[in-house]
This record gives structure tokens, C-alpha cells and sequence, in this order.
């Protein structure tokens, strides 16, 4: 059965085309998925985001057992409203999922996690919650509306309600600010400045009107995944899953290895991986030649080894092909990926592409 | 709702056909395929010369999300194919009965026409879907 979110009669309103995005009824875009790229990049675009899981961690102990849960530190986290992204780990040192997190207050943190993976998150977090004193809550009350762009701020600001306006308008970069029931994050998973706003389901479909009408053009998931792409941010299932560490996954940056006595799950893993040091990377490709990198494509590196695409699209920014890969450490400049039984040769590059509207 | 010729001849695979009158044919895809599509990125033609039989793959569009084989409608030789699609792919968004045609076949069996469906069964055929 397809669940469907607040938002779903304005997807349909709005002329979204409505596929299943992980048991969800989703729009995959409005027409155009290039169009609604170009515009985010360009001027201001909104998701509907509801179907991500908001979850509410409260008591005395969340600080300690968030050290515990997540491969980065919320010790991190020294002001009020502060954003840290995270892998969650199994023992093995395996990514369960990647997340985002908000230090609201000292005994309260908001996490959202993905979708997809909403299940056996709230089941891990819950089974490793054992003997702290914290209280977890699915916020499924909660709407979410990313709205991403240059302009998207701005446009934001004329139609977010009065009280929220001025905490909204004086957060800086990955911070977060709780405002009645509703919450503006500076965040996003574009590359592009903007806000991420949660808000009673209530309220959902009368503000989307609101920022239609301020020129905030509504965004499928296809422009989603081709904006994150661009961006180098990382999609969990395709370029990391429970059997790929965040050492192989271009993810080493968002461990926190100090304090060393800061006894995360799947640090023990990750250490000895260190130690005996990891054999693969991350990398961008870009593709010199005509065509469409896409997921799991085999990749030749020429007297290294082999490896395999993770995602991979057009971007509409480039107007070239771009993927991620997992390569062999010792891979150089250039490999070729086979598309079909051809080898197509492709630059290897840092797994950033677009920032801020411009090619990196 | 997506267009569908009256004039042409159509396959199951979303392919349409255009009879040339002359042993040839044209064939592009429908407007449902391109809309199922979305934006088109990438189109790999086949060689001019190329011999197939009906229903194998003789080219493939690639969109933004997703690349997807195209079928021959009839067997035969492609005679010509549609070279201005390499660097400009979303013609086939714009206008995908006319400018937006992939290749052109000399039939090899005139009467594998006939076994088309025509646009009335396309249409109840892409209703069911």
C-alpha cells in the first residue's frame, strides 16, 4: 500500500507525475526535470520532502548516546541549532544510513533520516537505546518543504509566518531554529544556499501555495537526484549501503576519530580498516565522450584495477555525463567505464562538480 | 493525454512507423514513450547499412533518468538515420512525429506493415498500461 504525503493533492494539482519513490507516492517532476534543475540552480525550487523521517531524541542521556549512535561527534554541535551530518554504523563498520542531525537544545536533538531506510533505522536506534535514558519520537506530524536556490531564501522569507520570519532570516549556513511548531534549517541536498522547513501537516498545503505564488517553482525527486549529483553529495544505497565502511564511500571526512575514548559503534571496524589501510576510493568521473554514466557500470583502470560506477546521470550543468565511483586507491587522472560493451574514457575527478550554481 | 496520429502504424514497444510508400519506412517514437521518458539526453544511433529482424534492438535513448532500447517495428536495412539528434536529443521531446524520427528502414517483407497496430489498438493498448 503507497503512502502518500500531505502534499500529494498539490503534487497532482500542480501537474507533478506521480511515480513510487520507496512505498511513496512521489513526483518526479512537473514536466521538465532539466527545467526544474536549471531553475534551482538558477532562481528558487521546492521539494516535498515529508516522506523523510523526522525523528525527536529527548532525556538526559541523548548527548551521550547520539557519541554512541553516529561515526561523527554531536560534541561538535557547541551552539544552539547547530547541523552535523552522520553516518550511523553497524559493527562491522557497515553504513545503516546517512543523516542529519540538530542540536536544539541539551536534551533534545532532531534527526532526519532517510525514507527508505525508515524501518530498521527506528529499530536500530531503539535497540541501541537500551540503558539510556532518551525518548525517541517519529515526528509523522511533520510536513518538510526544501526550498533551494539562490533566491530561495528570499522568496522564503515573504511567505514563512511572521514569528518564524526573523529567526529564518538571521541563520547562518547549516543551522537550524526551532520556532513554535514549525523549524527552518539552513540545509539542503542541492549545493545550492536555501532552507529546509518542517511544519505541522496542517499548514503544508496552504504554504506551498504560498511560495508557488512567490515564485518558488515546484521540484520533482528526478531533479533532486541530478542537483545532490552535481552537488557530490553522497545517495545512500547506491554510493554507500551496510556493506561499504565510510572509508570507501568518500565519507572519512565525517568520522570523528577524536576523542579517541569516544566508543562509537563501528569504530573497532573502522580502525582496523585504517590500520591496514583501505584499498578502494570515491572518486567523480566525468565522461569525455558521448553517452550516460549510470549505476553499477564496470570501470577499467588502466594497469591498476577494476571498479564500478555507483550513480551516475546527465547534468544539466555541465551538459556532460558525470558519476560517482568506487575505484581502486591507486587510481590516477583517467579510466574508462564500459557502457553496453564499449569503453568510453572519462576523467577522474573530486567528487564535486557544482557549487553555488557554477561548475567546480 | 498524448498524441497519436491516425496515419501512422504503432508497436506495442512504443515505437511508430511511418510508410513511405517506396520500401521505406520512418520510425520514432510516440509521444507516450517520450513523456514516459522525460527529458531525452543521449540517442545512439546504428549504422547506416545495419541488417536486424523485427523486434531487435537497433538503438537506444537515453533520458535523464533512465536509458531505454528502441525496437525494429519491421525487419530490414536501416537507410538513413536522423544524425542531427546526436547534439540535439530533446527534438524528440519537442516534436517526436516529425523532427524528432530516429532512422529509416528498406523493408525486407513489405507485408510485416500489416501486423502494426494501427492508432485506434495503440490507443487501447496504452490506456491498459
Amino acid at each position: 500500500m503507497s503512502k502518500k504525503t500531505v502534499l500529494y493533492d498539490k503534487h497532482v494539482e500542480y501537474g507533478g507525475k506521480i511515480v513510487d519513490f520507496a512505498g511513496w507516492q512521489m513526483p518526479v517532476n512537473y514536466g521538465s526535470q532539466i527545467e526544474e534543475h536549471h531553475q534551482v540552480r538558477t532562481d528558487a525550487g521546492m521539494f516535498d520532502v515529508s516522506h523523510m523521517t523526522v525523528i525527536d531524541l529527548t532525556g538526559e542521556d541523548v548527548k551521550p548516546f547520539l557519541q554512541k549512535l553516529l561515526a561523527n561527534d554531536v560534541a561538535r554541535l557547541k551552539a544552539q541549532g547547530k547541523a552535523l551530518y552522520s553516518c550511523m554504523l553497524n559493527q562491522d563498520g557497515g553504513v545503516i544510513d546517512d543523516l542529519i542531525v540538530y542540536y536544539l537544545e541539551d536534551i533534545w536533538y532532531r534527526m532526519v533520516v532517510n525514507a527508505a531506510t525508515r524501518d530498521k533505522d527506528l529499530a536500530w536506534i531503539d535497540q541501541q537505546s537500551s540503558g539510556f535514558d532518551v525518548e525517541i519520537k517519529e515526528r509523522s506530524d511533520l510536513a518538510m518543504i526544501a526550498v533551494q536556490g539562490p533566491r530561495a531564501r528570499q522568496k522564503a522569507i515573504e511567505v514563512l509566518p511572521v514569528d518564524v520570519v526573523e529567526a529564518a532570516s538571521e541563520l547562518d549556513r547549516f543551522y537550524g531554529s526551532q520556532c513554535g511548531e514549525w523549524f527552518v534549517g539552513r540545509t539542503g541536498y542541492t549545493g545550492e544556499d536555501g532552507f529546509e522547513i518542517m511544519l505541522p501537516d496542517s499548514e503544508a498545503p496552504s504554504f506551498w501555495d504560498g511560495l508557488a505564488e512567490a515564485g518558488v517553482k515546484p521540484c520533482g525527486l528526478g531533479a533532486r537526484d541530478t542537483l545532490r549529483l552535481e552537488a557530490g553529495m553522497n545517495l545512500y544505497g547506491a554510493d554507500m549501503t551496510e556493506s561499504t565502511s565510510p572509508l570507501i564511500s568518500g565519507l572519512g571526512w565525517t568520522v570523528a576519530w577524536e576523542p579517541e575514548d569516544r566508543d562509537f559503534i563501528g569504530r573497532a571496524a573502522l580502525e582496523r580498516q585504517r590500520e591496514k589501510g583501505v584499498a578502494q576510493k570515491l572518486v567523480g568521473l566525468v565522461l569525455e565522450e558521448k553517452g550516460i554514466l549510470r549505476g553499477h557500470q564496470r570501470v577499467v583502470v588502466d594497469g591498476v584495477g577494476e571498479g564500478e560506477t555507483t550513480s551516475g546521470t546527465f547534468s544539466p550543468t555541465l551538459k556532460q555525463s558525470i558519476a560517482f565511483a568506487r575505484v581502486p586507491k591507486q587510481t590516477g587522472s583517467h579510466c574508462q567505464v564500459e557502457i553496453r560493451g564499449k569503453l568510453l574514457s572519462a576523467r577522474v575527478v573530486k567528487p564535486v562538480f557544482v557549487r553555488d550554481g557554477k561548475a567546480v | 493525454m498524448s498524441e497519436i496520429p491516425s496515419e501512422l502504424r504503432y508497436t506495442k514497444s512504443h515505437e511508430w512507423v511511418r510508410n513511405e510508400d517506396d520500401g521505406t519506412v520512418t520510425v520514432g517514437i510516440t509521444d507516450h514513450a517520450q513523456e514516459l521518458l522525460g527529458d531525452l539526453v543521449y540517442v545512439e544511433l546504428p549504422e547506416v547499412g545495419t541488417e536486424m529482424a523485427a523486434e531487435d534492438a537497433v538503438c537506444v535513448v537515453e533520458s535523464v533518468k533512465a536509458a531505454s532500447d528502441v525496437y525494429m517495428p519491421v525487419s530490414g536495412e536501416v537507410v538513413v538515420v536522423n544524425s542531427d539528434l546526436a547534439d540535439a536529443p530533446e527534438t524528440i521531446n519537442d516534436s517526436p512525429y516529425d523532427d524528432g524520427w530516429l532512422i529509416k528502414i528498406k523493408l525486407s517483407n513489405p507485408d510485416e506493415i500489416n501486423d502494426l497496430m494501427d492508432a485506434d489498438s495503440y490507443e487501447a493498448e496504452i490506456e491498459e498500461d
